[in-house]
């Protein structure tokens, strides 16, 4: 996009047809100072998208934004605010941009093509008219060296030479200012393609998983399932993947920073396929466990309950970890554990988890460190049914319309409330049974990504810093010299300097060359 | 954690900004005597071997004068002096002589200050070195991990670029030009940012903390530089002959030196956000998310390619330019205050409870 000159072919005709009005509509776009204007456009463009929160991001952040504000927010998602960048307008710029681009590259690399193939041109006949110039005097006996030295001495600084007659040299350098310049456009329109295929053939699913526990990589089992336009879930090579270890550690000593996470990692195994041998693997915050056909990255975690559940008779009718989510920094954490397999009616236990408890005056319970210093659970007790008309909902909540609360045996309040610590059993109200609350563990919270557009999108990045430093570092020049008889058996050399976009060092280098033949020549001139 | 190095490290922090506040005065009283640019050419000092470049080649032009015997042709190096006046003072034969005429063209009480100036630059440049290495003993990792920290390395940086290249080159009105903002810049970090020395999360934990940041610290500080002189070009362009900005070089060399720091910058902000990328893919899974902070690198990229576009169409308005490059460094101070404090994202790291 940059260098190019717009061209004006000697047009005299009176009228456009459609072809004409196509041919101006495609040169008014691949023009550089469209092409600046969609520049600025793209910047401007992408900034709303950091102002409002994104849909695609947070929708809980989105919602609740356009509910606090009941103005704006309707008429703003109207105009695509909280998906900027999945908008017609925000596409559309980089569509055109994109576009530009490539209207621009071609020609250019066609122009490359044939300059690389033609020699450098003819000097012009006064290079005194150049935009650098130095000149010396030569006997004429010394021309044929001093020509040869010229030739040799730009050819060792990387111009391609051509003597098209014997008065004359013509040098010509910078083509991989060009090379760079067209790699680094041509690769920004790889790496769009490398998205693309990201987006399109991707997919990513999040899935939580108590120490203990494993999982196998299929579209049921995930948590979360954001597969791009074209995956087919059904063709996901189901690697197994179990949990042993979480570890979590947090600040505990230096004042103002305690209870900021330090480090989190989770010690796995894992067998590529279904069946084949496991093998022991160590996953980190920035250390993703890279597999064959994707990545599962540690990006959350938190803690899973055990719970023992058993009912009158004291037949186990649920056991087994829950994981809660942390809601704040201290892991004050909600969950929901379903009891199913409880009669007449189906149990519901909801409420919180709080890894160092405290009960505040004002805030009731809560979680003061992160880590486990005091753990309780907090729970009310619900009864109904958890899945009506079996459909799908969070594991996390329970569906309150379809459940009622159970009112504990004293009558004191509305809702029987459970306090437990581990290792505690308390009743269930009602004589319904019994909750145990056996140990707490850690879960670790995965991300599994594929995104095969990632390789090419790297790869193309990397060509375009490449590229784009050999086009601002390499000077594109051109360099004439021409010898001109002066009579008295002496002759007068002509050096002149042509640059591709300004050059400080021009007249620089120039003179250098003049310094250095003249020099050269100097002892015969006398 | 070693607190007493960080305790330390802020010695040198305050020492810095006051040195650096030091060599501004020293600055302005350079400023205040110079004489203007245009009875000056102290620049470049011309050493010997350039001397005798410039002797030789003004004794190629006479010999091809007296050869053609016609003056029109006389000089013709001065015809390539017209067009840009101020392009290579060394290889210019230059009828104004040599450089003790030259230096003494400034008043002795101004290359006092040009000279304390320059000396207490480089110590404060030394002294931010110095804090940023005792903060980095002192947490056990590369002094990047929060706005606090990435404020002084970016005003490190900054400071390197102008003692490394205009300092060094003699440019001693750019001086006070340049320690206003990295200075403020300091006093904000010391004060309104500072953060106590402390372990970093474990997103940030990574190799690329310093791979990604340094660079985009190091990018911000020649930005910094950068939008000096373009502001300082669109100020000299206006002004008048008899005005204070005249002492200061024609503003197309402002102009070109603006371009020479945002040309070195632009690749390294190329450089942050693939880096950034490569590492947010480590970390969040993603290599793009459109985080605040990610939007906003992108948008400085964009904004400084079009820079490097306008610069390169022909006919395109310098002032223009010159503009572009300032809105490209109001998105980078935006990145780094406004987007740090009020927008929502993955990078919340400031550390400015």
């Amino acid at each position: 996009m940059s260098t190019r000159a717009t061209r004006r072919d000697g047009v005299t005709q009176p009228r456009l047809g459609p072809v004409g009005w196509a041919r101006w509509a495609w040169r008014q776009l691949t023009s550089m100072r469209t092409a600046l204007f969609l520049l600025l456009l793209l910047a401007i463009g992408a900034v709303p998208g950091s102002m409002f929160p994104q849909r695609s991001l947070d929708p809980a952040r989105t919602t609740d934004w356009i509910e606090r504000h009941p103005d704006a927010g309707p008429v703003l998602d109207r105009l695509y605010a909280f998906d900027v960048y999945s908008s017609p307008w925000f596409s559309a710029i980089y569509l055109l941009l994109f576009t530009s681009l490539v209207g621009c590259i071609v020609p250019r690399t066609i122009t490359l093509a044939r300059q690389l193939r033609a020699r450098p041109p003819r000097a012009p006949r006064r290079l005194q008219r150049l935009e650098a110039h130095d000149a010396f005097v030569v006997a004429d006996e010394d021309l044929p060296a001093v020509l040869d030295d010229a030739a040799s001495t730009l050819r060792r600084k990387r111009f391609r030479i051509a003597r098209h007659d014997e008065t004359t040299i013509s040098a010509e350098s910078g083509y991989l200012k060009e090379v760079g310049n067209l790699l680094f456009h041509g690769s920004l329109v790889t790496l769009i393609v490398g998205m693309a295929i990201g987006h399109l053939y991707g997919w990513r699913a999040d899935i939580v998983v108590p120490e203990g526990e494993s999982f196998v990589s299929t579209v049921t089992r995930y948590d979360t399932w954001a597969p791009g336009p074209l995956v087919d879930g059904e063709d996901l090579t189901p690697f197994a993947l179990t949990v042993e270890k979480m570890t979590a550690s947090f600040e505990e000593d230096q004042a103002g920073q305690i209870g900021m996470p330090r480090a989190f990692s989770a010690e796995v195994r894992y067998a590529d396929r279904l069946g084949g041998a496991t093998q022991p693997a160590h996953v980190a915050v920035n250390e993703p466990l890279e597999l064959d056909d994707a990545t599962v990255f540690l990006l959350g975690n938190g803690y899973a309950p055990v719970v023992t559940v058993k009912d009158r008779d004291g037949q186990v009718i649920y056991s087994g970890a829950t994981a809660f989510l942390a809601q704040d920094g201290s892991y004050r954490s909600t969950g929901a554990i379903k009891v199913g397999a409880a009669q007449p009616k189906q149990l519901g236990l909801v409420g919180l988890f709080l890894p160092t408890a405290v009960i505040d005056d004002t805030q009731g319970p809560i979680s003061v460190f992160p880590d486990l210093r005091n753990p309780a659970l907090a729970m009310s007790v619900y009864e109904g049914e958890l899945y009506p008309k079996g459909s799908a909902q969070s594991v996390f909540s329970i569906d309150t319309d379809t459940m009622e609360p159970v009112a504990p045996d004293d009558g004191s309040e509305d809702i029987a409330r459970i306090w437990l610590q581990p290792g505690e059993t308390k009743d269930l109200p009602g004589g319904r049974g019994t909750v145990t609350f056996d140990r707490v563990d850690r879960f670790a919270g995965f991300a599994v990504r594929d995104d095969p557009g990632k390789e090419l999108v790297l790869g193309s990045s990397v060509v375009a810093l490449l590229g784009l430093i050999a086009s601002l570092v390499i000077r594109g020049r051109r360099v004439f010299v021409r010898v001109v008889p002066a009579g008295d058996g002496r002759s007068v050399v002509h050096l002149g300097g042509m640059a591709k976009g300004e050059d400080d060092r021009l007249s620089r280098v120039v003179t250098d060359l003049a310094d250095e033949l003249s020099q050269r020549s100097a002892p015969a001139e006398r | 954690m070693n607190e007493t190095l960080a305790i330390y490290a802020n010695y040198a922090l305050y020492s810095a900004v006051g040195v650096l506040t030091l060599a501004m005065i020293a600055y302005a009283v350079y400023l205040a005597g110079a004489v203007p640019a245009a009875e000056r050419d102290a620049e470049a000092a011309v050493e010997a071997d350039d001397a005798a470049r410039s002797a030789r080649a003004r004794a190629r032009a006479e010999q091809v004068a007296a050869l053609a015997g016609a003056p029109a042709s006389a000089d013709p190096r001065g015809a390539s002096d017209e067009r840009s006046p101020s392009t290579d003072p060394p290889t210019a034969a230059d009828p104004r002589g040599t450089s003790d005429e030259r230096s003494g063209a400034d008043p002795e009480r101004a290359r006092v200050g040009a000279g304390i100036g320059g000396a207490l630059s480089w110590l404060g440049t030394g002294l931010l070195l110095l804090s940023l290495v005792l903060r980095g003993l002192s947490v056990e990792r590369a002094p990047l991990g929060n706005l606090f920290e990435f404020s002084v390395a970016g005003g490190f940086f900054a400071m390197l670029a102008y003692c490394l290249v205009p300092l060094r080159r003699g440019m001693h009105w750019l001086g006070l030009f340049v320690l206003a903002p990295v200075t403020l810049l300091l006093w904000l970090a010391g004060t309104i940012w500072y953060t106590e020395a402390a372990e970093l999360v474990p997103s940030l934990d990574s190799y690329w903390l310093v791979i990604h940041v340094s660079i985009a610290t190091l990018a911000t500080g020649l930005s910094i530089v950068g939008a000096v002189l373009a502001a300082l070009f669109l100020i000299r362009d206006r002004a008048s002959k008899r005005s204070f900005w005249a002492k200061l070089p024609a503003a197309p060399k402002l102009e070109r030196l603006s371009y020479g720091m945002n040309v070195v910058a632009f690749p390294m902000w190329t450089f942050t956000l693939i880096a950034g990328a490569i590492w947010a893919r480590q970390a969040w899974s993603s290599y793009w998310n459109w985080d605040p902070k990610e939007v906003w690198t992108f948008v400085i990229w964009v904004v400084y390619a079009a820079y490097l576009h306008a610069r390169v169409t022909k006919n395109a308005d310098r002032r223009t330019v010159a503009w572009i490059a300032l809105a490209g460094f109001a998105c980078i101070v935006i990145n780094y205050t406004i987007v740090n404090f009020y927008f929502v994202g993955q990078h919340s790291y400031a550390g400015v409870g």
